[in-house]
């Protein structure tokens, strides 16, 4: 529609696409222009020239943010591939002046923040989200969001694709500009089949049709005052959509009033480095597309990019040690070609290059081709800024933090105690975790001096002047301390593979009160529970987030979530935990006794209704004595049906666990006895359970050693267990009883594990016992077998005693040796 | 030698007519309909055979019913294999319709798919290659009269396509025979000095089982002759039901079990449970989950289904009840009786206990499992 010489030069582009790039450079070298005007915001003139200076790099992204507010921001993301970035490089190479011509950011993050959720606009005939905003929603201001209907799939559709990318990337991305030709052709092509579309599917209605009408009625006055002032030879790249709109006949008055009390905020823009997999969409930011490493390599190859990109995959599966030859890239080129052909395409495009690479290159198996997908069709590629770019929101952010908190950054060391009752106190902390999730050390946790409260926390504080690079690097991750930290949080629970460091980030978010990224750690927390074998990392695990649910509470924090993940967590314990507990040395078994008794803790902790528990008492003790180890607890309600609860709690099955470990024969005595005690201690052993547990512990059958342990673990190192004794009889008598009975032999291999328990106790207890046992005869009516026992023990002692003096008796006496009694 | 009406009697009678004669129709509609380049000795053009595989309707109406479900993408990279002059591989798990993606594929681009040799434990090399009709041996000594060629053979002669299934159950020395047919696409005959060479058109569809135990893995150099491609599991829950309930209905036919109404429900939840165990997460894809040592294919679902409607029929009372399948299931899943049952179990704690309506399957299975 404009003829060469004829500008404006509309040049109408898909955002990130590598043809249209190409494209644009051809035609800006045709047309010369005068000024090249860049669909973006128009703050950003100021900082343009950044673009040309040594240390910037792409991927990069002109950020603007509300001065006061850093985290109400938006983006406008470039790749070395887009078209815009081709425009002002070309300006800027040519001396040529660059004006961005969108809405100011000034009124884009006004109009976002008052639509609430309300994101930008754009159906403009292209990749639809290009802006994001950071991990918080309420932030959110994105210019180019998801078209709400899609001009491109009716294009589409019309050509015969299912698929509207798909047919974008035949259509104008994978086509090669036939040299000598028109560079301005393919654009007038566009631009009619973009009028076509408004045509048919009206300007725009609804809100984010208006949001495009006042766009477009700025674009139209900045064109307007650029042609007064640079003549009419200027090019103008915007998304194909608005073309058609720029050339529309209006009066500048009707544009003026459209502009008209828009509401305003101070805004201030900066370039920030952008990464390729920001770029790409399954980074979770919706930048718009794909395959950006894909799109780099079509935009960089000189020629032959099919070849060219299977030479690179398969060096990078060299690389990797997969066997991969040149023969394995004819092969993989001549079936991506035919493949393309087969189905209609002019040239082999990312899905027909894959499914060669899948065939060819990879047996068939996706799970090389993760790795193309990671490293080349993305790509990690990080962009860089200069240091002349304006400071970085989130330095912004951070010093204000500073001020307001009254924390100011200091060289040397300084010792800080807070308490975290008090509010201000309480943020300082919450930054100063923050920081540290960020790599930023400024503060560092030291041992608290003063008491060992939960609301009190040391800090040793160190301003480094290097921490402002870091705080510049953790300028990636968001615009405030908050979002940035959770990104960060978040990027980390997905990267860690060990179930402990999981848990520790957990515990990280809480302190730094990051509910935002608490969801994803807690996703990352129960996939890593899921697929982690061994009990032993579970159940240690459990605690500390046990501990984290409850200083959740503390700080009001949502622990809904994590609770939930930790029950999880306690379940699969439950599950895994008597098969773990067999043949296990002494010191696993004592390592393992340690995490039963945490693990009981925990559940206390977690689960801390004893409603059903309670009431089903009676059932777990019963399993524990079956040789099998479910202990069913379900069974008890007989066919379902009927309003009583069908599920057990927590702590009943954490009780029905106990049972198995207490009554199954072959697991360590130290824990089977410390589970028979800690059903007692719960008052879930019935009557007389907790003695005939004892009893086959202790029996004769028992190896002597094994019993020894079982009485460590059920009396335990120091605490009550010794008052136990004292105040029950039956289970004094029982003790004494198999003391009593150990063969000498054995009795000096028992001697040192009795020892340690019974030396742990307090000298009261101790006496307590000794007295006990010494009043047995007289007491013993109390129970039946205790009596028995009691009496038993009495006059063995008797005899042996008796027996030792026997013979000397005899000799005094004169008489004949004759035994019996 | 026959008459022809006999040959054609003898094929409507057959058990199972080969596909080629079972769609003799919708061949013949589709080279009708067929103007695009056909590679040569092709009976169709690519994208013919791949519409022949797929399905679709004709511009004349004849609709042609889709003989593979599953993604378009398998079906056009293992035809292109095809028409690039490559070998192609099927692997799978078994019940993903291996042998009869090849079957049909060969069915529709070179007319026949009886050029077949199964892989066993005990397949010889004369099996692939040439066997010798001995009685003339010994009279004439060696002669191209007393060779006797194998499927291969005669495939590489006529420009057709071969099969081999079950690749990797063949011993590996004899899976290396393929090598030089692949790559120099000539067979040699040394006793009489002679060779065959392959014409043009001729290409080998190889199946094979990648999950199973007790297979001889490929030579890397026989492996970098083939075009890998790898039939996947159903793709949703609803398919997989689907194909269950099909063919847990034939089964049951031909097993003349007593009809058991409406077992859809339990066959969705023996498929959800396969599923959610084989991809390792729920189906919400919430939580992940540990993967037993089994396969669980569709094929074993099926089998599971099967016993549970044996045992309704037969011991319960006509419906099939979470009872019924939770033994089989038991089977299924516990192949390594330590490390599958601590995985089984962990999921019926974690997973199944939850889950609303699953109550009776849950107490089916702790009972199935104590």
């Amino acid at each position: 529609m404009t003829g060469p010489g004829a500008g404006p030069f509309l040049l109408g582009i898909r955002h990130h696409g590598p043809g249209s790039a190409r494209a644009v450079r051809a035609a800006l070298e045709q047309c010369r222009p005068a000024a090249v005007l860049i669909e973006g915001p128009p703050e950003a003139d100021a900082i343009v020239h950044l673009a040309d200076e040594e240390g910037m790099r792409p991927p990069v992204a002109l950020l603007a943010h509300a001065a006061d507010d850093p985290g109400r921001a938006a983006f406008w993301p470039l790749a070395e591939f887009s078209p815009e970035w081709v425009a002002i490089r070309w300006a800027l190479a040519h001396g040529v002046p660059v004006r961005f011509i969108d809405l100011p950011a000034t009124h884009t993050l006004a109009l976002s923040d008052g639509g609430g959720a309300r994101s930008g606009p754009e159906p403009d005939g292209s990749d639809g989200p290009r802006a994001d905003a950071p991990a918080d929603t309420d932030a959110a201001a994105a210019p180019y969001a998801a078209p709400r209907l899609d001009p491109l799939a009716a294009l589409a559709a019309a050509a015969g694709y299912d698929d509207p990318e798909l047919w974008w990337e035949d259509a104008v991305e994978h086509r090669r500009g036939a040299d000598g030709g028109d560079a301005l052709a393919p654009f007038a092509a566009l631009a009619e089949a973009m009028a076509e579309l408004r045509t048919a599917f009206g300007d725009g209605d609804g809100p984010d049709g208006a949001r495009d009408l006042v766009r477009e009625a700025c674009m139209r006055l900045k064109i307007r005052d650029a042609r007064r002032r640079f003549g009419d030879g200027i090019a103008v790249v915007c998304g194909a959509w608005h073309v058609p709109a720029l050339t529309a006949k209006r009066t500048v008055t009707a544009d003026r009033q459209a502009l008209k009390g828009l509401p305003k905020v101070k805004t201030e823009l900066s370039w920030v480095p952008w990464t390729h997999r920001r770029l790409s969409r399954n980074s979770g930011y919706g930048a718009g597309i794909d395959a950006p490493g894909w799109y780099g390599h079509l935009f960089h190859a000189p020629d032959r990019p099919l070849e060219r990109w299977l030479t690179k995959v398969a060096r990078l599966l060299r690389d990797e040690d997969f066997p991969v030859s040149s023969a394995h890239v004819i092969e993989a080129v001549r079936l991506a070609g035919t493949l393309a052909a087969l189905r209609g395409r002019p040239l082999a495009g990312l899905t027909e290059t894959t499914d060669a690479v899948r065939a060819v290159m990879c047996d068939g198996s996706d799970v090389p081709l993760a790795l193309v997908r990671d490293r080349l069709v993305v790509g990690n590629v990080l962009g860089e800024v200069p240091d002349t770019a304006p400071a970085t929101p989130l330095q912004r952010d951070l010093a204000r933090l500073q001020r307001s908190l009254r924390l100011k950054p200091e060289a040397d060391a300084r010792d800080w105690e807070f308490d975290l009752r008090k509010d201000n106190d309480a943020a300082r902390s919450r930054l100063l975790h923050r920081l540290r999730l960020l790599g930023v050390d400024w503060g560092e946790p030291v041992r608290s001096r003063g008491g060992t409260g939960t609301f009190r926390e040391s800090w040793r504080l160190t301003w480094e002047p290097e921490l402002a690079v870091r705080v510049a690097e953790a300028s990636a991750w968001g615009t405030t301390v908050l979002t940035a930290a959770t990104a960060r949080a978040e990027a980390r629970a997905a990267g860690t593979a060990a179930l402990a460091d999981v848990t520790a980030l957990a515990e990280h978010c809480l302190l730094a009160d990051l509910p935002g990224a608490l969801p994803t750690v807690m996703r990352a927390l129960a996939d890593r529970a899921a697929l982690d074998t061994d009990v032993a990392h579970l159940a240690e695990a459990l605690p500390a987030l046990v501990r984290s649910v409850r200083y959740g509470d503390v700080r009001r924090t949502d622990t809904a979530a994590l609770g939930e993940v930790a029950e999880g967590l306690a379940e699969r314990v439950f599950v895994g935990l008597p098969a773990a507990c067999a043949g296990l040395d002494a010191d696993a078994a004592a390592t393992m006794r340690g995490l039963v008794d945490e693990v009981h803790q925990a559940v206390r902790l977690l689960a801390p209704e004893p409603g059903p528990g309670m009431e089903a008492a009676g059932s777990a003790p019963e399993a524990g004595a079956g040789p099998e180890p479910e202990p069913a607890p379900e069974g008890r309600g007989g066919p379902r049906g009927g309003a009583a609860p069908e599920e057990p709690g927590l702590r009943h099955r954490w009780a029905a666990v106990l049972g198995v470990l207490a009554g199954r024969d072959g697991l360590p005595g130290g824990i089977r006895g410390r589970a028979v005690r800690l059903l007692l201690d719960d008052g879930l052993l019935p009557d007389g359970r907790a003695a005939r547990l004892m009893g086959h512990a202790l029996s004769a059958a028992t190896e002597p050693a094994e019993a020894a342990a079982w009485i460590e673990g059920f009396l335990g190192s120091g605490g009550p267990g010794g008052m136990l004794l004292v105040h029950d009889e039956r289970l004094l008598a029982l003790v004494d009883d198999w003391l009593t009975g150990v063969p000498a032999a054995a009795f000096a291999g028992v001697l040192p594990l009795l020892r340690r328990t019974f030396s742990s106790f307090d000298q009261g207890t101790r006496r307590a016992v000794g007295q006990q046992i010494r009043r047995s005869g007289p007491e013993a009516a109390g129970t039946a077998s205790g009596g028995r026992a009691e009496r038993e023990t009495g006059a063995l002692l008797d005899e042996e005693r008796a027996a030792a003096v026997l013979p000397t008796l005899h000799l005094l006496l004169g008489m004949a040796h004759t035994g019996g009694s | 030698m026959t008459v022809p009406g006999t040959e054609a009697q003898a094929r409507s009678e057959a058990l199972r007519p080969h596909a080629e004669h079972a769609f003799a129709g919708e061949l013949k509609a589709l080279a009708a309909a067929d103007d695009r380049p056909r590679p040569e000795r092709w009976q169709l053009s690519p994208w013919a055979v791949a519409t022949y595989l797929l399905g679709g309707t004709l511009p004349d109406g004849t609709v042609i019913t889709p003989k593979y479900v599953g993604p378009r993408r398998i079906v056009e990279v293992a035809v292109t294999t095809l028409a690039t002059d490559r070998a192609l591989l099927l692997l799978g798990v078994p019940g993903t319709a291996k042998t009869w993606v090849s079957e049909h594929l060969a069915a529709a681009v070179s007319g026949d798919s009886t050029l077949l040799v199964q892989g066993t434990a005990g397949t010889p090399e004369e099996a692939i290659r040439y066997g010798w009709d001995y009685a003339r041996l010994l009279a004439h000594g060696p002669s191209r009269e007393a060779l006797v060629p194998g499927p291969v053979m005669r495939a590489m002669a006529q420009g057709m396509t071969a099969r081999v299934e079950e690749l990797t159950r063949i011993p590996a020395d004899v899976q290396d025979t393929l090598i030089t047919i692949l790559s120099e696409k000539t067979l040699p005959i040394p006793e009489l000095g002679e060779e065959v060479q392959a014409v043009r058109g001729f290409n080998l569809i190889a199946t094979a089982n990648d999950r199973d135990r007790g297979v001889n893995d490929l030579s890397s150099a026989l492996r970098r002759r083939f075009n890998t491609v790898v039939l996947p599991l159903p793709a949703t829950p609803e398919d997989e039901v689907d194909i269950v309930s099909r063919r847990v209905d034939q089964i049951g036919r031909s097993l003349d079990l007593p009809s058991v109404p409406d077992g859809t429900d339990e066959i969705r939840r023996v498929v959800t449970v396969f599923r959610e165990l084989r991809d390792g997460v729920t189906t919400d894809g919430r939580t992940k989950l540990k993967s037993p040592s089994g396969t669980l294919s569709t094929a074993e679902a099926i089998s599971v289904v099967t016993g549970g409607l044996a045992l309704a029929a037969h011991f319960g009372d006509g419906v099939l009840r979470a009872g019924d399948v939770a033994a089989g299931i038991l089977g299924a899943v516990v192949r390594d009786p330590a490390a599958d049952r601590l995985v089984w179990q962990e999921y019926l704690e974690t997973v199944v206990r939850e889950r609303d309506g699953w109550k009776d399957f849950y107490r089916a299975c702790r009972e199935a499992s104590a």
